[in-house]
């Protein structure tokens, strides 16, 4: 039995949410909105989504009520933590011509609060640190999302109901979190098992009317972690998929998802790893004023493979190629590891219902297995 | 200074597109201020013969008329748009050149013999070079402005191309023929609105017509998946911009089968 965990009870849940309220934390939490959990300012513990379940399946998301007083007994919604760090539309910069002509640039600073989010699941902590890679531990840090992210803490809830998508057992990132939160809660019938992860957190705790878990609680954590990891039908064919997805850049099988795909780059949109973006300048009509801009972009979209006149992938069969060989193949020499984090997103919000793994056994073929 | 010449010509068309330009508000003054407007016949000036640098062009070509005033507009403008679903892929009435256009009119007027039209309504690229085509039903004012502005900067145009999935991805909307089952064209369809219907809780209606690389028979097994008759797939795909690729072949083999 562990010594470092706490239990705090139902009824003392909401002093979670004023206590960050109190410490100036701007909150956000999951809610439902639209037939949908999505994450979103969280003003009172009232709005989170209680006795809601999730049922999803490839191309199809439902929500259910029932009874229950649980207020994390879903898996995942559209979206988490991504849109808070590397935000879907921003300006980086204006520009502003003088009277005498000369253009003079400035920087748009990003207005950041300090921000707690509440609910966020392991496989969105798993995809948060392939964004921090890309985003911080390169040579040239991106500012706009390092800003945000030193004001960030997060209160992440371990996965005790894993939808009919999730894989995340399979990839190592859940339904556990092993790191980069300040507070896990494992959600029990009568209240939650609380671990703080570093000092912050830990200070946190102590201002939380807790006590310590019993063993039989440990128990009833641990053994709904377990189950939702067993829970888990679908799984990639390996950890590392580089060279089985490359030896098979002209599988059939590519042109058959491009039979069904959309092309509409719904998958890489939720994708919490995805980070492509384009740039754009927006003027002013009368000329001397400019807005430079970052939105998300897609490597579906036309101008993904735009060289110089030349587009590099033109049709669906080689975009799709490129979507899955760069985040299940590419992002291991890049990033260290897989892109992909099994959170099953790009599974259920596929229009037509494209299944990742199921594509990704198929191209890679049962000889390929790494395991 | 000397200010290029700009015309806002309309042919069959419901006026929408026009009003792009009257509701820029403040930019309106500012496109004054750059350019000088010809003709404009909703908004005042009228000079239909003028010389221009850039001519609008709102509507389909549906009459004898309309044959060869787009001629006379075309030999008098050094740079042509088709502005809008009418200019762009002959509109919405453009679903007439499915159906029987003199049986049409026999049934609808009085007397038909005043009603002049041709069979089909057709986009302005049908008969005469278009430089530019903004899609929409109807356009919005920032098209015009980014258009106009890049021109004047001297810079080819770029019109928007993502479809609108992506926008609504941004957007934050909740998918809504993922999480309802709503038939949407969004996943066909170029963005250009900001994902306007999604995010009201409705699907697509493909307004700003194909986007590029646009699955349309992967899209009507969907919404066929969802429970809609082949009639009504049909209807999705041969409804504003009925008459443009590929939408008009899916739309086609649906309404045929």
């Amino acid at each position: 039995m562990r010594e470092d965990l706490s239990f705090l009870a139902r009824d003392n849940f909401p002093t979670l949410l004023t206590t960050l309220q109190e410490a100036g934390y701007h909150t956000v939490g999951p809610q439902l909105r639209d037939g949908a959990i999505v994450f979103d300012t969280l003003n009172s513990v009232d709005q989170l989504p209680k006795g809601i379940h999730d049922q999803q399946a490839p191309g199809s998301y439902r929500l259910e009520k029932s009874d229950s007083p649980r207020l994390f007994a879903w898996a995942n919604g559209p979206q988490a933590i991504k849109p808070y760090l590397f935000t879907p539309r921003e300006v980086l910069w204006r520009s502003q011509r003088s009277k005498t002509g000369e253009l003079n640039f400035s920087t748009v600073e990003p207005e950041v609060k300090p921000t707690a989010i509440i609910g966020v699941r392991p496989c969105d902590i798993a995809a948060l640190y392939l964004q921090d890679k890309h985003f911080l531990q390169q040579e040239k840090v991106d500012p706009y999302y390092k800003k945000r992210r030193e004001q960030l803490l997060l209160i992440a809830v371990n996965c005790t109901h894993p939808t009919n998508t999730c894989f995340c057992a399979s990839t190592g990132d859940g339904p556990q979190a092993h790191y980069g939160f300040d507070i896990v809660l494992t959600e029990l019938d009568d209240g939650f098992l609380l671990e703080a992860h570093n000092q912050r957190g830990g200070a946190l705790l102590e201002k939380l009317p807790v006590q310590p878990a019993t063993e039989a609680q440990q128990q009833h954590a641990e053994h709904a972690l377990t189950h939702a990891a067993e829970q888990q039908t679908r799984q990639l064919p390996g950890q590392n998929l580089n060279d089985a997805l490359f030896k098979n850049l002209q599988h059939p099988q590519w042109q058959k998802i491009a039979d069904r795909c959309l092309g509409c780059g719904n998958c890489t949109a939720v994708c919490p790893t995805c980070f492509c973006h384009s740039e754009g300048e927006l003027a002013a009509l009368d000329g001397q004023s400019s807005e430079h801009h970052r939105e998300w972009d897609s490597c579906f979209s036309p101008g993904h493979s735009y060289i110089h006149g030349i587009t590099i992938r033109p049709d669906t069969r080689t975009k799709y190629r490129q979507w899955m060989t760069h985040k299940l193949g590419g992002w291991h020499a890049q990033y260290g590891r897989s892109g992909c984090v099994g959170c099953g997103r790009c599974i259920s919000w596929c229009p037509v219902g494209i299944d990742l793994t199921a594509e990704a056994a198929i191209i890679c073929g049962e000889g390929d297995k790494d395991e | 200074m000397i200010k290029p010449k700009i015309a806002v010509h309309k042919f069959s068309s419901c006026d929408g597109c026009q009003l792009a330009f009257l509701n820029m508000g403040e930019s309106l003054l500012a496109l004054a201020d750059r350019v000088e407007i010809m003709h404009f016949a909703e908004a005042g000036p009228v000079d239909e013969n003028a010389s221009v640098d850039i001519a609008f062009v709102e509507g389909s070509i549906a009459t004898q008329h309309d044959l060869e005033r787009i001629q006379k507009i075309r030999a008098n403008s050094a740079y042509l748009i088709s502005m809008g679903a009418c200019a762009t892929a002959g509109g919405i009435q453009a679903l007439r050149n499915m159906a029987d256009t003199q049986q049409w009119i026999a049934g609808v007027y009085a007397q038909p013999e005043y009603i002049d039209t041709l069979d089909n309504s057709e986009p302005i690229s049908d008969h005469v070079k278009v430089d530019l085509a903004l899609w929409g039903c109807p356009i919005n004012s920032q098209q015009i402005i980014t258009t106009v502005r890049d021109l004047l900067f001297r810079v080819t145009p770029k019109p928007e191309r993502d479809k609108l999935c992506l926008e609504c991805k941004r957007q934050q909307q909740v998918c809504v023929m993922v999480s309802r089952g709503e038939s949407c064209m969004g996943a066909v369809t170029q963005n250009g609105c900001g994902a306007l219907c999604p995010s009201v809780g409705r699907g697509c209606y493909a307004c700003f017509g194909p986007a590029e690389d646009a699955n349309c028979p992967a899209l009507a097994n969907r919404l066929e998946g969802l429970g809609l008759v082949d009639r009504e797939i049909a209807q999705k795909f041969l409804f504003i911009n009925s008459a443009a690729e590929p939408f008009q072949s899916t739309g086609n083999k649906r309404k045929q089968s």
